[in-house]
């Protein structure tokens, strides 16, 4: 079936992201993302598919598609400011390096992205200028995205500064304007390996922070890049922000657990366990909970979303789940250690929850919180030969 | 590099012939949503990539649902690939990018695939369209 536009630009699915700032926007008011595809050739196909791409984006049921075809008809583009603090730039490489463009980056090309100083041209007071500019322009009314953690306000504000402006002032003053604050990445949402003991830097998550503004955290480390831009999408789409979990995190991707989705998880219902990463039960494809598999307590969509345009994700590798997306991993005991052994006495405690079957899975999550909790208090550290014995 | 096929390594194992049992519970959704398609009119779609599917569950899905009489092509923000399987009514389609890679895999149990309708406004448009060129005759 031919294409009506065969050569418009709107052959490709997704232009490649911009990688420099975008002009400010004029105050005259933007066309909707409707208009903006019609003008760029996108048939009413196109569209749909554009739509039935998006909702799979947001976890949404096909079902939905004609509903979000007729949000996005007349979506307006929203402005987006991004402020990375203590961060890896994990984050933002989790969000850009695609194999190839794909539909987030369309969504991205449909935000108007107005500072982002890993991506953008222009640095220095240049970029703290149209920092504030954007911020003028669409007062009230922009999406302030964060990466990464920050000193908090008692700390030294020397351990991470931008254009000499603290990491702390930067995000006080950028948030007064915002209409809500997107926590992207475990260190944004959580604290992540900056807070992790000793805090060295005295590093705070955003929401310590930000009170007075709905705050909502894409943890992981890093965040899949769908469930990133998922939430941008679901702001694009119905101009209101998903439902949250207990730590303010989408429920449509954060809502299960990785053990309840794992396609492993009938291994554990049966009591089958690999004991080691090179043993029958590891070749099988069995359950890696006795690796220190953290599937039961982490809530994340890695198990169906999958990684690198859904070629595979860790426990389909044979990794157990470390846990990213959840507060406090990085003092959680030994990413090897599993749920049921408590931290610091590896192989003292025997693993009975699998051959119980799948009615202690919860109790697993729930014990993983506690571990967690009594892991961070106790803080053991781990050799090298240690964590070879234990393997 | 353009895609991940391009990388020259090759993973050999008993994964891809493991069958982790995922399959089985989708074909018999398809044959609920059949049946309500026949009873009330209602179509269906199945989102296969919210599935939390194994090495080899997706090929034993497309191995049991078969292929049928029709195939097509639609051209629009790159291309998306229909086939109808061996169960009339039951619809593979998939969601490609200008690279050919997917982008979504859907199951559609409708009549006619909705990406093969004419969207809304297309009908008018296309009649203004007929009476452009006949009054240009």
């Amino acid at each position: 079936m031919a294409s009506p536009h065969p050569e418009s630009p709107a052959g490709r699915l997704a232009p490649p992201l911009r990688l420099q700032s975008k002009p400010l926007r004029q105050p005259q008011p933007e066309p909707s993302l409707g208009e903006i595809l019609r003008r760029n050739g996108v048939s009413r196909r196109g569209f749909l598919k554009f739509c039935a791409a998006t909702a799979t984006l947001m976890a949404l049921p096909p079902s939905m598609v004609p509903a979000i075809a007729a949000a996005l008809e007349t979506a307006r583009r929203p402005s987006v400011i991004w402020l990375s603090f203590q961060e890896c730039t994990g984050c933002t490489e989790s969000l850009t390096r695609s194999v190839s463009p794909t539909v987030e980056n369309l969504i991205l090309d449909t935000i108007s992205l107005d500072y982002h100083h890993t991506l953008q041209a222009a640095a220095g007071e240049a970029a703290e200028h149209a920092r504030e500019e954007a911020m003028n322009a669409n007062q009230g009314q922009y999406i302030l995205v964060v990466d990464g953690s920050l000193p908090g306000p008692d700390a030294n504000p020397g351990y991470s500064t931008i254009a000499g402006i603290s990491n702390y002032e930067m995000l006080m003053d950028t948030v007064k304007g915002a209409a809500a604050v997107v926590a992207v990445g475990t260190c944004a949402a959580f604290g992540g390996l900056p807070k992790a003991d000793p805090n060295p830097s005295g590093a705070v998550a955003v929401q310590d922070l930000v009170k007075d503004k709905p705050v909502i955290n894409v943890s992981g480390c890093p965040p899949l890049p769908m469930v990133i831009t998922g939430v941008l999408a679901q702001f694009l789409t119905f101009g209101k922000l998903p439902e949250l979990d207990e730590y303010r995190r989408p429920l449509a991707f954060f809502g299960q657990a990785i053990h309840d989705r794992c396609y492993r998880r009938p291994f554990y219902d049966k009591g089958l366990f690999a004991e080691s990463f090179d043993d029958k039960g590891a070749k099988a494809g069995w359950c890696l909970y006795r690796l220190g598999c953290k599937g039961p307590m982490a809530y994340n969509a890695c198990a169906t979303m999958k990684w690198n345009s859904g070629a595979s994700w860790p426990i389909e590798s044979g990794a157990p789940c470390l846990g990213c997306s959840e507060p406090n991993f990085w003092d959680a005991g030994g990413f090897y250690d599993a749920l049921s052994v408590p931290p610091g006495r590896p192989g003292e405690a025997l693993l009975t929850a699998g051959a119980l079957g799948a009615a202690l899975g919860a109790a697993a999550g729930a014990l993983g919180r506690r571990k967690v909790k009594t892991a961070g208090l106790a803080h053991q550290a781990v050799t090298a030969d240690q964590l070879e014995q234990q393997l | 590099m353009t895609s991940l096929g391009d990388i020259p390594v090759t993973v050999i194992g008993p994964a891809t012939t493991l069958n982790f049992g995922n399959a089985l519970p989708v074909l018999s959704e398809v044959r609920q949503a059949l049946a309500r398609l026949m009873e009330t009119g209602e179509p269906a779609q199945i989102d296969l990539g919210a599935m939390p599917f194994g090495p080899g569950d997706e090929e034993r899905l497309m191995q049991l649902l078969g292929s049928g009489e029709v195939t097509a092509t639609v051209d629009a923000l790159g291309s998306t690939r229909i086939r109808e399987t061996a169960f009339g009514g039951v619809w593979i389609v998939e969601y490609l990018n200008a690279d050919e890679q997917r982008v979504g895999l859907h199951l559609e149990i409708d009549e006619v695939p909705r990406m093969l309708r004419p969207q809304p406004g297309d009908l008018a448009d296309a009649l203004a369209a007929i009476d452009a060129r006949l009054a240009e005759a």
